[in-house]
């Protein structure tokens, strides 16, 4: 066996991983892959895809447009089941937006560096998704226009202030304090790569609007300092956010009375179950993306790896949640808790409650085999299977305590309109559009940050080298 | 008054180039780097960032701020009994407070960032050639051969003049 470099631990860590991206790459040549995607002509699967999604777009809007001509009136919603599906779609896209802000902010805080290839990408999903998950409340409310009164703003009301007390006002704050905080970090991300796309542009509109982006940056080592500094805060500062977000959303179901919504574990288990989701979703997006646009030399099977593991401790932490909850309805000896649960596993919506257990507890931990971990097409068959899991999760959660309240006078059932799958359907086609535009407009992988950990002249060098600064080297001499 | 510029292809000869230079007393003018290089600001002797105490500030502040307002709104602007809670209810006040602090940090800090550094939409900046690409680039005060021989020793693939004032322009 070959002798540790006792002297250089780092090294001999560094030395014994994979590397994160396959095949030598040079500086240029990491600049080239991502530039080359921008000024490439789309390919006919990029066109394909943006057909569909922008099908499923056109039909969310005309549905939504139906919606609010008519009134909600026109979805399932009922007395007293009035959240199901905006409401579920709401919570199950803010939880699609926690990897992101997860792989750019708290593996950053861990020095993981295989972030790196996806955490541009993932950053832009956030984004996405929080736009997305948006709409639905917006929606919800009937009447969009006044969607303003949930700011509190001087009025002629009073002026009537909005109730601080209410969960669904913190979600207002958390949701839109996440938009932006996550807006904000991610174009922070972007500004060099944006000034590495402007340069190697040589004219016409593009290089303008890329010149325009990229704030003047020209790389100064002074300006990178105060950056690294900059990024570390909004790093620190998105860590604690993105679990107060969850955290939030859950107290909007925690905070409430109603059996199966009322317990204290709700804010790990909803922050657990989004980075879950979130995984899925950057798996199902990147596994597309890479092979559409060849860049398994930088999004490798590492990569896809290492978030296979994420998704097995966040899936392991979703499935003794499940158990924990069903343990303490029955401990707490509250029969009200205790029918709720029972109702979840065997009532009218059992079926929905078991494909959220296969979904989300079993198939995860078939990723237990590397074999599995390591196969693409294995890993999109359960990233998709996940997301329909925990799409059913917040459905489950939602529908079966809001069915069977306190009063059997007021069970009722639940089905969704036309117009409910439509939205959501819709809801996915935005996704996929702008996800589409994302990666034909923009550097889809940060450029930067990849040629950082690419090592390139970081081979063990010998004390000698380092000091000798009297060999020649042949410099070329301008005057 | 010129200053010499040397271009280099590794982060290490840059490194290098930068500590020989300090050791020779050079002035250091700036560096130009495609991605953060470690430990290069410690090189050049680049003082601590002082953006994390904008930052505490900044969520200070917005957190106060928030509170206040809440108290405000609650208690004294238009008191009003939502199912027997007291008016000023702290614990229900906290998210929003915590929200707002983040996002008062946040917003503060990049806003210093930009200002410090002089960026903002539409700048019109000119990089030194491929430095925001594959090369490395070391601005030295005083060009001559002094400050010649020290960049092509340090492994300098390139080294051009370039007047002060259109060099860089970062401080």
């Amino acid at each position: 066996m070959a002798e540790p470099l006792s002297h250089h631990p780092e090294v001999a860590i560094e030395a014994t991983r994979p590397p994160l991206v396959t095949a030598p790459r040079t500086l240029a040549g990491i600049t080239d892959d991502i530039f080359g995607q921008l000024q490439r002509r789309a390919t006919w699967k990029w066109w394909a895809a943006f057909a569909v999604a922008a099908s499923l777009l056109a039909l969310g809007i005309g549905t939504v447009t139906y919606e609010i001509l008519t009134g909600i009136g026109t979805w399932g919603l009922n007395r007293t089941v009035g959240w199901a599906f905006d409401i579920t779609n709401f919570v199950f896209w803010v939880g699609i937006g926690h990897a992101g802000t997860l792989i750019s902010a708290i593996l950053f805080l861990f020095r993981q560096k295989w972030r790196t290839s996806i955490n541009r990408s993932a950053e832009a999903m956030t984004l996405i998704a929080v736009m997305c998950a948006g709409v639905f409340p917006l929606i919800h409310m009937g009447r969009p226009w006044v969607g303003f009164f949930v700011f509190p703003y001087p009025n002629d009301r009073g002026p009537l202030w909005v109730n601080f007390r209410s969960p669904l006002l913190w979600d207002v704050f958390a949701i839109s304090t996440y938009f932006t905080v996550s807006a904000v970090f991610w174009f922070v991300g972007l500004i060099p790569d944006l000034a590495t796309v402007r340069d190697r542009l040589t004219a016409g509109f593009k290089k303008k609007v890329f010149t325009a982006l990229s704030f003047g940056w020209t790389g100064s080592a002074r300006i990178w300092a105060r950056y690294e500094t900059l990024y570390m805060l909004l790093a620190g500062l998105a860590t604690p956010l993105v679990l107060s977000v969850h955290t939030i959303v859950s107290m909007d179901f925690a905070t409430s009375v109603i059996p199966g919504w009322h317990t204290t574990i709700f804010p790990p288990y909803f922050v657990a179950g989004a980075v879950f989701s979130g995984f899925a979703m950057v798996l199902t997006l990147l596994i597309i993306a890479r092979s559409v646009m060849g860049l398994e030399h930088l999004i490798t099977t590492r990569h896809l790896e290492n978030m296979a593991k994420i998704i097995i401790v966040t899936g392991s932490i979703v499935g003794l949640a499940y158990g924990t909850e069903f343990f303490i309805a029955w401990f707490s000896g509250n029969p009200y808790e205790r029918f709720a649960f029972i109702n979840r596993a065997t009532g009218p919506f059992a079926w929905s409650y078991w494909i959220m257990v296969t979904c989300n507890v079993v198939s995860p931990q078939l990723l237990w085999s590397k074999r599995l971990r390591t196969s693409p097409a294995v890993l999109f068959v359960l990233s998709l299977v996940i997301n329909v899991g925990m799409w059913f999760e917040r459905f489950v959660i939602i529908v079966t305590s809001l069915h069977r309240d306190f009063l059997p006078s007021s069970w009722t059932s639940y089905a969704p309109t036309k117009i409910e799958v439509f939205t959501l359907m819709g809801s996915f086609g935005l996704f996929f559009t702008l996800f589409l535009l994302f990666v034909r407009a923009l550097p889809a992988v940060s450029i930067g940050e990849v040629k950082s950990v690419l090592g390139v002249g970081r081979a063990p060098r010998t004390p000698q080298a380092v000091t000798d600064l009297s060999a020649p080297a042949p410099a070329k001499e301008v005057a | 008054m010129s200053a010499a510029i040397g271009y280099f292809d590794d982060e290490h000869h840059l490194l290098d180039a930068v500590r020989a230079a300090r050791a020779a007393g050079m002035d250091v003018r700036d560096a130009f780097v495609p991605y953060a290089v470690h430990g290069l600001d410690e090189a050049m002797g680049q003082p601590r960032s002082r953006l994390p105490w904008v930052c505490f500030i900044a969520g200070l502040t917005g957190g106060a701020l928030a509170l206040s307002f809440e108290l405000w709104t609650s208690v004294v602007s238009w008191p009003l009994n939502v199912g027997g809670k007291p008016f000023a209810s702290v614990p229900a006040f906290i998210p929003v407070m915590f929200e707002l602090t983040v996002l008062s940090a946040a917003l503060t800090s990049v806003l210093a960032f930009f200002l410090r550094s002089r960026l903002f939409p539409g700048k019109r900046a000119t990089a030194l050639p491929r430095v925001t690409d594959d090369r490395f680039a070391l601005v030295l005060e005083h060009d001559g051969p002094a400050t010649r021989d020290l960049l092509r020793a340090a492994g300098a693939v390139e080294i051009t003049a370039e007047a002060s004032t259109t060099a860089g322009g970062a401080t």
